[in-house]
């Protein structure tokens, strides 16, 4: 009876329901949680130790590197029989150490037995070294050479940094130079190209001043081409110069051109403070560069930038389509069997999977879209594809009618809010139908349309599988939006953080160094998902506020 | 203009003072005079301020209205005299504001009203394909049981009438919309607030600025459709005092429940009962000495 009661009270419903908040809440906590605690660790400069290890032939090699993970395990495990364990241990622990010298040791991290670890030591002038090839550097600093000759035996600490940071200048002049100048030049080369190609079609007659004309651009550029090289073989001869040698953990030498250096540091000497600072350059390059080293190091901005990108073309294509449509259906259509089919339709095309849109999108957008753009304005550069190939827009067109339902919805939800006194208010001031929507109807609907774009970009970001086929690639070479006219390459391929995270967590040759990138990455793709939402929820609910009250009418 | 079987001379004509006369005489123009009630014997029966004096807005000419199956409007046929204010009494359901929605044409909004008759608003058939709904509402303003400012600031929701005409000039609208708001009796209260977004004014205030709004456009005509329903006792009595300073340059036609209202502020009264218009005379005649048993049933509370 008293159970009876505490059921008609109520209460066991509202726990009921709380409850099921506070899972969602901690489900959503959680996962935010976890991707933030394995991705943004990543870039913690842990202490290097350096330590003797008994290796299982008896062997003793000196090793150094990052501690990355522990584990037990029960000695059934370790499958082969080994005399380094005691024999009464049965849990035995192991670490994962990070010993880089990937062009040393063939791997960059190996399993050790914490009981065959002897002399654990942190020494304070042990040092990283960041390359763009192979990995971390682990050893000591010993020599500076240049042009083949020690110049600096046993140098400081600064004095080695003045060397990386000069080299690093260096780079960052070549890249300038071949990246944009020389990508420049190539862009304008390749536009001349195709201007020739193009009067050839037109059958220009071969003594025609267009030709000329072409030819002289053509022989000015090549001089600009000629004076970059010139520069660049400077620049090279100045960064090959320089080296160091450095002595791995077991007394090796080995020397590294500077030219390959992205950044040396001694974590065991760094201060608290110093970590901090170290950590967020290391954060903000992780957002701001370009990715290396088959992306498992390095930055992933081209990735972040494409998806912001291919989302924004995605919001600009779906909001008018949907509104318009959605316009359409309520306001002007007769309400009947075949408007009841259309939206019937629509709310089930939300539900097709997105796979199958992007066969679409490469069936319908790719190849007939694009091949047909080709063959009418862009003759010149056939056989190779300009639009018939995968590419942002299509990307983006696909994404906008995988989204096109959802906008097209809660448009059409908002419109049925608007109350009926203030059509007639504005019809009755001599407005027509049009000017009703557009002066008082759609401005009352903006919120409503908001919420859909909000759903929309929400869905679009996170979608990969469609993009696979229309225009995601695992390393684009250059962005959708440089620097060379018309600015916004909506035909190139570009790279998306939801791709990547596939890519470098399932493609990568390096699986243990990639996999707090894919931690991070996604703690990224959540974050810019956040963001974009909470822009649009904002816009909404200032739009919301200004007709809250005449909603509620 | 041309649509009817009448000349153009001849519409002139009837737009003359005694139109009403001159209506039955015109031939295929009387609907056989089978409805209850027809302008000649309407006219000889009142007195004083009577309908015969007044010059005439709209003529309304056996009309009948169907929503789908179901008949609203039976045969009605009136004439709306010119800047006096006219009431249409009646109980629920009577076609009253039927009525009144078809002098803007507001019922082309409902997909199955059908109406035949004519509506002529001096002189011209409202009903006829040649004629610019929008326009027309411009020229028959309306407002509303409900108070319905648009959400937008309180000089926008004067101003959008205007807007809608094209002038964007910025002293014009400041001077229309000063105007309007001085007229509607709403200019002490908001002219330090014309920013405001209208949605925060009272309901009294709230269908004052729509009266505002609606007669900024400078209509012939305004239609009130139960304009003091909503409203509290003072605001209905502001109301009437505007209504009653408005008639001097508006033709007025209110639509309301309130019979006491109805001899206050009306000059002519329409008693209408399912559909059919029973009564319509001068306000004074009608409740003091109404010609028919149902009016009289009504207006004493005897109907049920």
């Amino acid at each position: 009876m008293r159970i009876k009661n505490w059921f008609d009270s109520g209460e066991p419903y509202i726990w009921l329901n709380a409850g099921a908040v506070s899972l969602s809440v901690i489900m959503v906590a959680g996962l935010i949680m976890l991707i933030m605690a394995r991705g943004l660790g990543h870039f913690w400069p842990a202490d290097i130790a350096a330590f003797d290890y008994t290796d299982s032939d008896g062997a003793v090699i000196s090793l150094a590197g990052e501690f990355v993970d522990d584990e037990s395990v029960s000695r059934a495990r370790l499958a082969v029989k080994d005399n380094r364990i005691p024999a009464d241990m049965e849990i035995i622990n192991r670490r994962l150490v990070k010993i880089g010298n990937r062009d040393y040791f063939g791997l960059d991290y190996r399993w050790v037995l914490d009981v065959a670890m002897n002399n654990l030591s942190y020494p304070a002038t042990i040092m990283a070294v960041e390359r763009r090839e192979w990995g971390n550097f682990y050893g000591y600093l010993k020599a500076i050479k240049e042009n083949g000759e020690v110049v600096n035996v046993a140098p400081g600490w600064e004095v080695f940094q003045r060397y990386i940071s000069a080299s690093a200048a260096i780079s960052e002049e070549i890249h300038h130079i071949e990246k944009d100048l020389i990508g420049a030049v190539n862009y304008k080369m390749e536009r001349l190209r195709l201007t020739e190609k193009g009067l050839a079609l037109k059958n220009e007659p071969a003594e025609s001043p267009a030709y000329r004309d072409i030819e002289s651009q053509r022989v000015a550029l090549q001089g600009e081409y000629d004076g970059f090289t010139d520069r660049l073989a400077g620049l090279y001869e100045k960064l090959d110069r320089a080296s160091f040698i450095a002595l791995l953990a077991d007394g090796q030498e080995a020397e590294i051109r500077f030219a390959k250096v992205v950044r040396a540091y001694r974590p065991n000497a760094m201060g608290v403070t110093d970590k901090i600072i170290f950590y967020f350059e290391k954060l903000w390059e992780f957002v701001s560069d370009d990715p290396r080293e088959a992306n498992t190091e390095g930055g992933i901005f081209p990735a972040i930038f494409g998806t912001i990108l291919m989302v924004m073309i995605m919001a600009v294509l779906v909001t008018p389509f949907g509104v318009v449509a959605a316009i359409y259906l309520r306001e002007y259509a007769r309400q009947g069997p075949l408007t009841r089919l259309i939206r019937i339709a629509v709310n089930n095309l939300a539900g097709v999977p997105s796979v199958v849109y992007g066969v679409f999108g490469l069936g319908f957008f790719v190849y007939f879209l694009g091949g047909t753009i080709d063959e009418l304005f862009f003759v010149e550069s056939l056989p190779a594809p300009t639009f018939g190939t995968p590419g942002i827009m299509w990307a983006s067109l696909t994404l906008a009618i995988l989204t096109v339902p959802v906008v097209i919805v809660s448009t059409e939800e908002g419109l049925a809010r608007v109350p009926r006194a203030v059509r007639e208010g504005s019809l009755a001031l001599g407005a027509t139908k049009a000017e009703t929507l557009w002066r008082t109807v759609l401005p009352m609907t903006a919120s409503a349309m908001m919420t859909g774009l909000i759903l929309a970009v929400a869905r679009a970001a996170g979608e990969v599988a469609p993009l696979m086929l229309v225009g995601v690639v695992k390393l684009a070479p250059s962005m959708p939006l440089d620097g060379n006219f018309p600015f916004l390459h909506l035909d190139r391929k570009f790279m998306h953080l939801g791709f990547h995270i596939y890519d470098v967590g399932f493609q990568s040759p390096n699986v243990e160094a990639a996999r707090p990138l894919v931690y991070a990455t996604a703690f990224l793709l959540v974050l810019i998902i956040i963001c974009l939402n909470l822009t649009a929820i904002k816009i909404r609910n200032t739009l919301r506020e200004k007709y809250r009250a005449a909603e509620q009418n | 203009m041309q649509q009817n079987r009448t000349s153009g001379a001849e519409e002139r004509v009837s737009d003359e003072i005694q139109e009403a006369g001159d209506k039955q005489a015109v031939p295929g123009k009387s609907r056989g005079g089978a409805h209850a009630l027809d302008m000649g014997s309407l006219i000889s029966h009142t007195s004083k301020p009577t309908l015969e004096n007044e010059t005439p807005c709209v003529h309304i000419n056996g009309l009948h209205l169907y929503y789908g199956e179901k008949q609203a409007l039976k045969d009605i046929t009136m004439t709306i005299p010119e800047k006096k204010v006219t009431a249409f009494i009646g109980p629920s359901g009577c076609g009253k504001s039927t009525l009144l929605r078809c002098f803007n044409r507001m019922n082309d909004l409902i997909d199955i009203v059908r109406t035949e008759g004519e509506i002529k608003i001096n002189g011209e058939d409202i009903f006829h394909k040649s004629v610019n709904v929008a326009e027309l509402r411009r020229r028959v303003g309306m407002v509303f049981q409900k108070p319905n400012p648009f959400p937008k600031s309180i000089y926008e929701n004067v101003a959008y009438g205007l807007r809608i005409q094209g002038v964007n000039d910025r002293q014009t609208l400041d001077a229309v919309v000063e105007q309007s708001l001085k007229s509607a009796a709403l200019w002490d209260e908001v002219k330090d607030r014309l920013d405001d977004n209208a949605l925060g004014l009272s309901g009294g205030q709230g269908q004052r600025l729509v009266i505002a709004r609606a007669i900024a456009i400078e209509p012939r005509i305004l239609l009130l459709d139960e304009p003091c329903s909503a409203l509290d006792p003072i605001s209905t009595l502001k109301v009437e005092e505007l209504i009653y300073e408005l008639k001097n340059n508006y033709t007025i036609v209110i639509v309301t429940h309130n019979m006491q209202q109805a001899a206050r502020v009306s000059d002519y009264t329409a008693y209408m009962y399912l559909g059919e218009l029973i009564e319509f005379s001068d306000t004074n005649t009608l409740f003091t000495n109404p010609r028919e048993k149902m009016t009289e049933a009504y207006i004493t509370g005897r109907y049920g």
